[in-house]
């Protein structure tokens, strides 16, 4: 899952940035006097560094540009229709024009508000968020999901919304097609 | 090359007015660390509140954090600023007391109008109140933040004065100069460079914000001026994000300006120091649609800008400050002392923090993680661990007792327990969001608890270690007001 990837990148990176630190603050306490050399040294790793992280993040960022949640984009092969649901956010309810869908079809949700910003979280039966997109006063954002597996989905508020934002949960039954 | 001389002599003590300023802040930014607590004790399910006080609560935590971080971050700038450029006292007394006047109003609002449409006053919530508020309360809300807001505004447009007056321009303030031209060793110090970032993208994010608060208080009492709900969220994170952002980049000052007395080596405002800032200047001002990346009406290549620009923003960060800390301190014969030592770990949490949000900053991962507490876990990272630590750090400088210091065991404790207890908060934190927990929730799933009582444990041990800071402090005061003698900061000078 991208959580578990995202997790360990960041853990990593962060641990790795430690390290450097206690490295320098344990190289910390003999003075070297002389600081030109050093400097010299210091830059010469400071241009290594940046063409590393050059070379790595930016097609790491260009990769992940290529799968984009807007549009169509995300729905995946599709021989069939689209199933739409409509949803609309309410202070403090989700109101569906169906709550039931098909496995392996895309599903459009087609998702704006009555009243203030909600969030549109949709969490598979592990409590992992799979797909969100915001709900707006005015607006209709389309979020395009195929749900791979069947079962039961929850859809929780990601936007606060007032006193019970917290409560504010529908379930989407996933069937076989 | 050239060597830098330094020549011990008097360093100024800070006036009155700026350690009010501080002592304001960290006392504040101590409740709001209680407020904190509480609402992860309530999550914890540790106490029981109720969804009112939580969400109450969550809305003080919010705004009075922002504002404590603009408050200390402009007193530090402040001080050292006034080193190379006259800045008006009564400015920043001005300021100061417009602070405590948009706080009373903002107390005023949530503890006695239940106001409770959290910091970030999103359109159309503040006065979509489902009968919890009255308008009134939003409007006093909204006014106090429009109070604070024009005082930062003050502040800068002095600051703005100021540097204008002394290099004649901001493109001069920021060493322009000698970044596209010859580099002659004669660029304005970091301190200059900063300040002048600072002010310029704050006063353009505080005039959007300001705006904002101003047309939503006007909706408020006449519905027929209508709001597009899109248009204000583009708003509010564009002043949001420069503004919280720009605290940072007023308490690094205090990294620039310390650490090079104690390690007795330079922090050069060089070329790829001077870019670097020219840099931030322009990310600051263009990153702040990653705040939308799941507004999927949005123009799409704004938010792939809000990405690009994310990933950039990491350079400055990492490659720049971070390093530039880590170079002058290897091999310098360091003395580590509180300052010191919190002011380094800053840089490390300030750096740290910046990975996780830039991947957040990812639009793919921002589809499955966009308001999970892996959010709070970065900005706290940044912020807890980086811009509060500084603060912190220039607490223990400006009230150093002479060049050997004067901490006690107390205070050393205190500084290795928050260090471990920040960092172990903040992680919690970001291994919540990776589970899904979603963020600014008065009652979690059952599921999603036991982070809760983790997260709280650490919260806890987090405050106790700053109330340490804060009574040491309050105590030292009399202290920060002495001249003492200190190494010189070297300034233009090539190395």
């Amino acid at each position: 899952m991208i959580h578990d990837t995202v997790w360990l990148i960041s853990a990593t990176l962060m641990g790795l940035l430690a390290v450097a630190f206690i490295f320098v603050h344990a190289r910390s306490h003999e003075r070297v006097n002389d600081y030109a050399p050093l400097q010299k040294r210091a830059y010469r790793l400071r241009t290594v560094l940046f063409w590393v992280l050059v070379f790595t993040l930016g097609p790491a960022m260009l990769y992940t540009l290529t799968d984009l949640p807007y549009g169509s984009a995300k729905a995946g092969a599709s021989g069939g229709g689209v199933q739409v649901i409509e949803a609309v956010g309410h202070q403090w309810r989700w109101e569906l024009d169906r709550t039931e869908v098909k496995a392996g079809e895309p599903v459009e949700f087609r998702v704006t508000s009555a009243d203030v910003n909600h969030g549109f979280g949709i969490y598979d039966a592990n409590l992992r968020l799979i797909a969100q997109t915001q709900a707006m006063p005015g607006y209709t954002n389309r979020l395009r999901h195929t749900f791979p597996a069947e079962g039961t989905y929850r859809v929780l508020c990601m936007e606060y919304c007032g006193l019970v934002h917290h409560n504010m949960i529908v379930e989407i039954k996933v069937v076989k097609p | 090359m050239a060597t830098s001389s330094y020549t011990p002599m008097l360093d100024r003590g800070a006036r009155g007015e700026v350690l009010a300023a501080i002592a304001v802040a960290v006392v504040t930014l101590l409740l709001m660390m209680v407020f904190g607590l509480l609402m992860r004790m309530e999550q914890a399910q540790v106490i029981a509140l109720g969804p009112t006080w939580f969400y109450q609560l969550m809305t003080l935590h919010g705004a009075g954090m922002v504002g404590v971080a603009g408050l200390a971050g402009a007193a530090v700038m402040w001080h050292f600023l006034s080193q190379y450029v006259t800045l008006s006292m009564r400015i920043f007394v001005a300021n100061l007391v417009l602070f405590l006047i948009g706080v009373v109003m903002v107390l005023v609002s949530v503890l006695g109008g239940q106001f409770q449409g959290g910091w970030t006053f999103l359109f159309p919530l503040p006065t979509h109140a489902m009968g919890i508020w009255r308008n009134g309360a939003a409007a006093l809300f909204m006014g106090g933040l429009l109070v604070l807001g024009v005082g930062f505004v003050l502040l800068h447009l002095d600051v703005a004065r100021a540097l204008i007056v002394r290099y004649g321009s901001f493109a001069r303030a920021m060493g322009w100069p000698q970044l596209f031209g010859h580099d002659d060793g004669n660029a304005p110090p970091p301190t200059v460079v900063a300040a002048t970032m600072v002010t310029i993208v704050n006063l353009l994010g505080l005039v959007s914000g300001a705006t904002i608060l101003v047309m939503m208080i006007v909706n408020a009492y006449l519905p027929g001026f209508a709001i597009d709900a899109l248009l204000a969220k583009n708003m509010i994170y564009f002043f949001g994000h420069v503004f919280i952002n720009a605290t940072i980049y007023m308490a690094v000052i205090a990294v620039y300006e310390v650490l090079p007395r104690y390690t007795q080596r330079p922090w050069k405002a060089n070329k790829v120091f001077l870019a670097a800032w020219t840099a931030s200047t322009a990310f600051v001002l263009f990153i702040y649609p990653h705040h939308l990346l799941m507004d999927f009406v949005m123009p799409k290549w704004m938010l792939i800008m809000g990405q690009v620009v994310g990933y950039l923003t990491t350079f400055p960060v990492l490659i720049v400050t971070a390093y530039g800390g880590l170079m002058i301190v290897y091999r310098s014969g360091i003395r580590w002392d509180v300052a010191s030592t919190l002011l380094y770990v800053a840089l490390f949490g300030w750096a740290a923090g910046a990975i996780p949000a830039f991947i957040d900053g990812t639009i793919t991962v921002n589809y499955v993680m966009h308001n999970t507490l892996w959010v709070p876990g970065h900005f706290h990272t940044y912020l807890l661990l980086g811009m509060v630590t500084m603060v912190f750090g220039f607490m223990y400088y400006i009230t150093r007792s002479g060049p050997a210091g004067g901490d006690c065991a107390l205070d050393r404790l205190a500084a290795g327990i928050f260090v471990l207890s920040a960092l172990a908060f903040t992680l919690s934190f970001l291994y919540s969001g990776k589970a899904s927990i979603a963020r600014r929730y008065a009652e979690h799933l059952p599921e999603w608890v036991p982070y809760n009582r983790v997260s709280a444990v650490f919260a806890a041990i987090v405050v106790a270690a700053v109330a340490v800071f804060v009574v040491r402090f309050l105590a030292r005061l009399p202290i920060a007001t002495r001249d003492i003698t200190r190494p010189t900061l070297p300034r233009g000078v090539q190395a």
